[in-house]
């Protein structure tokens, strides 16, 4: 089951300095959407306030239109996961990896193991199962790092630039696989990014982050025309008028 | 050499016992520096506050607490006059408990501090993102931790397995009481007894080199390599 997450009037300053100025964020059920902005817009700043792991100055956040306060924050964290850009995995087994925040979320431990055997299958990864985590390729926590977010059966999954880090080979395989997984789950996704190659293989939906505002919205093409997938990078913020 | 292996071999009475309470009296000081110092070297990683970097200068200073005025103070502490004199426990096991405590405790929050803080910051993001409760979340760092947190349990018992003036100032080295390694190793030097001390000396090292083997197997063991 997937649901609505909506921020407004979300507000956070450090040292006087504005990092995140969100009117109105919405993310549709089912849904992927895509943010991208330049090195300090605050995108990875607004993915931690969205997934209620820093607080904002001001603002609300709600699930399908009911507040997120103190007192169901865990658990509407427990709704949600999320991929780093870098991997982050326990120093422990790959299995072990993706059964442990399962476990911490009360999913009975067959269940856990199940559902990590699947997802280590669904992403190639099953043969590295007893391996240490420590000991993998960049690839390979990646993958390790997307099935222990999957595996939690999220309704709401954040990815914080996850294939930055990897190179072109890995990152497109895993683009595709993702791109056949998502739509297939129905989970309603933020993926933020610097590189709008990306965003094609997951979703046509993107908003655009810059010193910390959302500056547009709407589909890629819309915003960067036909040739969105081979331009640059940095191309964009001319094309839509930005310093 | 011969001595320390006669008397081990033998299981002379004596040396038996006072290696044993040389164990007893380490080992509650580090479990109780343990109990104590990991969720104060915790705190001092996770938490911004207010005097923060004085309790952490303290915390550093405490890792290099010379034993003898440690002793000096908790003598202070539990002598007849002191604060704590009706208490009655000076030269007792319990006041040597009490010394290698304060000695061992800053060792072990030191390094927890230190084996926290060199986690991923970011690491710590994901395990809240886990939806981890307040104790789940400490509970998983600590084991994420757990090198540096079993570094910091050796440094800690290391620390008060081989002090010596603490003990001597507040167990005052009673024979059959507060007799430890250490102590009877300086009384049978000041008695010129050198192969009885060497063979206490002996028998001390292989105690600290068995017990330090079994934490770093440990250590070793959960490193996942």
């Amino acid at each position: 089951m997937s649901i609505t997450l909506t921020a407004s009037r979300i507000r956070l300053t450090r040292s006087r300095k504005t990092i995140v100025d969100i009117d109105h964020l919405s993310i549709s059920a089912g849904g992927v959407l895509a943010l991208i902005g330049p090195n300090g817009a605050g995108k990875s700043t607004l993915l931690q306030i969205l997934s209620l792991l820093l607080l904002p100055d001001s603002g609300t956040i709600e699930w399908n239109g009911e507040p997120v306060t103190e007192g169901n924050r865990l658990a509407a964290i427990r709704r949600m996961a999320i991929v780093f850009q870098d991997a982050l995995l326990l120093n422990t087994t790959v299995k072990r990896n993706i059964e442990i925040p399962q476990r911490i979320r009360g999913i009975p431990k067959k269940d856990a193991e199940m559902r990590a055997e699947e997802w280590m299958n669904r992403l190639g990864i099953a043969h590295l199962a007893r391996h240490p985590a420590r000991k993998l390729s960049g690839g390979e926590a990646q993958r390790t790092s997307i099935a222990r977010a999957l595996a939690l059966q999220p309704q709401l999954l954040f990815m914080d630039e996850p294939f930055s880090a990897l190179d072109y080979p890995t990152r497109k395989s895993l683009l595709v696989r993702l791109g056949d997984i998502l739509p297939a789950s129905g989970i309603t996704t933020m993926f933020v990014t610097h590189d709008f190659s990306e965003i094609p293989y997951l979703t046509n939906q993107v908003a655009v982050l810059f010193e910390g505002r959302i500056v547009q919205r709407g589909n890629i093409r819309d915003i960067l025309g036909e040739s969105a997938v081979s331009i640059h990078t940095w191309a964009p913020w001319e094309r839509i008028g930005l310093p | 050499m011969l001595t320390a292996v006669r008397m081990l071999v033998t299981l002379d009475p004596e040396v038996l016992e006072i290696t044993w309470r040389t164990i007893q009296v380490s080992t509650t000081a580090t479990l109780i520096s343990v109990i104590v110092g990991i969720p104060i070297g915790t705190m001092l990683a996770l938490r911004r506050f207010r005097g923060r970097g004085l309790w952490v200068s303290l915390i550093n200073f405490g890792m290099g607490l010379p034993p003898v005025v440690v002793g000096l103070v908790t003598w202070l502490l539990l002598a007849r006059y002191g604060p704590l004199g009706m208490l009655g426990l000076l030269y007792t096991p319990t006041a040597m408990v009490i010394a290698q405590s304060i000695i061992a405790c800053p060792i072990v929050a030191g390094f927890s501090m230190a084996a926290i803080q060199s986690l991923n910051p970011k690491m710590l993001l994901q395990i809240r993102s886990m939806g981890t409760t307040r104790l789940q979340f400490l509970l998983l760092l600590l084991w994420e931790a757990r090198l540096g947190i079993l570094s910091a349990v050796i440094a800690g018992f290391g620390g008060v397995v081989s002090e010596v003036g603490a003990s001597m100032m507040v167990g005052g080295n009673i024979r059959g009481y507060t007799r430890v390694l250490t102590t009877a190793t300086v009384l049978e030097v000041s008695k010129g007894k050198m192969e009885l001390a060497t063979a206490l000396s002996i028998i001390l090292l292989t105690l600290t080199f068995a017990v330090v083997s079994l934490l770093s197997h440990l250590q070793q063991r959960r490193s996942g390599s």
